[in-house]
């Protein structure tokens, strides 16, 4: 008998099959990972994973048990590596290992992968990535015999990377090419807080800084070479510039990508029998349901997941969720409700440099967003009511 | 192994053999238990781990820490006294027997 399959097994895959039980779905549910781990967390990978304050256990996401009550079949350390669809919705997968499996309805939860730095000398030992378990593994081993750590890229990973070397004693520059820290997500008012916060805490933070190379002897790093002839130096290197979506097997499929594979409202392909969730997807501004965006995060992972899984059982959509978002670095909690794009508008509520304050992004008079620094109750004032303004506001008028 | 219980609004309850250091929310949603979504992974951010911890534990648990209490205030769930979000219950053998109750929503 055939059934649903899944492919990617990270929070997207796991929201999605537990999602299709909670919704009746009664078929066979096979969910397909590439990673020999039991489906776990990443959020963690970037800090208490790897500051080793949380061991692997605590980052899986479910038990195996849970997995056989519900019948969701897991194949961890299997990759898809064709299609063969006999119907619009209806084919047959198979593996690297040669396994075949043949299914009904098809979702994508295939993730992203880390961009890589198009530089010499990234193949020197020392140069890390950080997506996976393993790869925070390697990297947890390289920083504990580090004293000179530089991470490339001032973006959310490379900054809690760099609070978890800092705070284990190590030297640490921070390397950006753009003039901001954090630049794609959050006002300049905000990058200079952290650029200031980190500097205090003893990390350099070059910022309009690119990277020429990165040096070694002997095959395994020494330093990098910057654009501007300066060279720092370095044990360990972590390049965090981003993400590029999978879409290899989307685009195998057929389907519309555009920087991802585009998925509408109800988290369907182009194919609409197929569809898509978490970070190898953009889909409408969930504020606006204007233009596509790719929301890199858990929680919109998780809430795709559940409108994925709602159009493949045919149940009701769940209320659409206020995109959200936390960083940790150092003592300093991140907290971000709300999509910024295109504000007109900022008001800044308590001090940035008593390190505890609230940014709230307007347009048009209109609450867009929030940052908030140690300030939990703005955070949740403001989610409140971006919720309420979603709820009453223009998305029905134009819905 | 410390045991916790929990109880559903529809009265129902589910015990689970827990690990000791795992937290109440960890626990719950590891296992599957319905009423704890724990979306942010622990972090204090999204308050859709919101339990009602029963009275006769409501000492050895303690209170809420000051972010916790300003997330108890604003979250979905209607706050109680014994209110506490499962995330920062870290479970110890003195807590064997623990019973929590989830509300009605969250998340």
């Amino acid at each position: 008998m055939s059934g649903a399959l899944i492919v990617g097994a990270g929070q997207a895959g796991v929201q999605l099959a537990v999602s299709m039980r909670d919704n009746g779905y009664d078929g066979s549910i096979t969910l397909i990972g590439a990673e020999a781990r039991p489906p776990y967390q990443r959020p963690p990978l970037s800090k208490a994973y790897l500051a080793g304050s949380a061991d692997d256990a605590s980052l899986y996401l479910r038990t195996e048990a849970f997995y056989s009550e519900r019948r969701i079949a897991v194949w961890p350390a299997e990759r898809v590596t064709r299609f063969h669809l006999t119907s619009s919705d209806a084919g047959v997968v198979l593996t690297d290992h040669g396994c075949t499996m043949v299914f009904d309805r098809l979702a994508l939860t295939v993730g992203a992968r880390p961009r890589r730095l198009d530089v010499p000398g990234t193949d020197l030992a020392g140069v890390c990535y950080l997506r996976t378990a393993d790869d925070a593994d390697r990297l947890r081993t390289h920083l504990a015999a580090a004293r000179d750590v530089v991470v490339v890229g001032g973006g959310f990973i490379g900054l809690e990377v760099a609070s978890v070397a800092r705070s284990q004693g190590r030297h640490v520059t921070v390397v950006e090419v753009a003039d901001r820290l954090l630049g794609r997500a959050v006002a300049p008012v905000v990058s200079e807080f952290y650029r200031q916060a980190h500097t205090r805490r003893g990390t350099a933070i070059r910022v309009g800084a690119g990277v020429a190379g990165i040096e070694g002897t002997t095959g395994r790093v020494t330093g990098v070479l910057l654009d501007d002839g300066t060279r720092i130096p370095a044990d360990v290197v972590l390049v965090g510039v981003g993400v590029v979506p999978r879409t290899e097997l989307a685009e195998q499929l057929g389907l519309d990508c555009a920087g991802g594979i585009v998925v509408d409202e109800q988290a369907r392909t182009s194919d609409p029998a197929v569809v898509a969730a978490g970070d190898c997807t953009v889909a409408p501004n969930p504020m606006t349901g204007a233009g596509l965006v790719r929301l890199e995060s858990m929680p919109n992972a998780i809430s795709q997941a559940r409108v994925a899984a709602a159009t493949i059982a045919g149940a009701p959509p769940p209320v659409p969720e206020v995109p959200w978002f936390w960083s940790n670095q150092h003592d300093l909690r991140l907290q971000i409700a709300g999509i910024a794009d295109g504000y007109d508008h900022l008001e800044v509520h308590g001090e940035p440099d008593e390190e505890r304050f609230a940014v709230r992004y307007y347009r048009q008079g209109r609450l867009l967003a929030v940052n908030a620094v140690n300030s939990a109750r703005d955070y949740l004032v403001a989610r409140k009511e971006l919720a309420a303004n979603r709820l009453g506001g223009e998305r029905l008028l134009g819905a | 192994m410390p045991k916790v219980t929990y109880v559903a609004t529809d009265g129902s309850r589910r015990t689970i053999d827990a690990t000791v250091g795992d937290s109440v929310m960890s626990t719950a949603v590891r296992n599957g238990v319905s009423g704890i979504v724990g979306e942010c992974g622990g972090n204090m951010s999204c308050a859709t781990c919101h339990v009602y911890v029963d009275e006769e534990f409501a000492e050895p648990v303690g209170p809420p820490g000051d972010l916790e209490d300003a997330m108890l205030d604003l979250g979905v769930a209607d706050r109680r006294a014994t209110s506490r979000l499962s995330c920062q219950i870290a479970l110890t053998e003195v807590l064997d027997g623990l019973v929590v109750a989830t509300p009605e929503e969250q998340g």
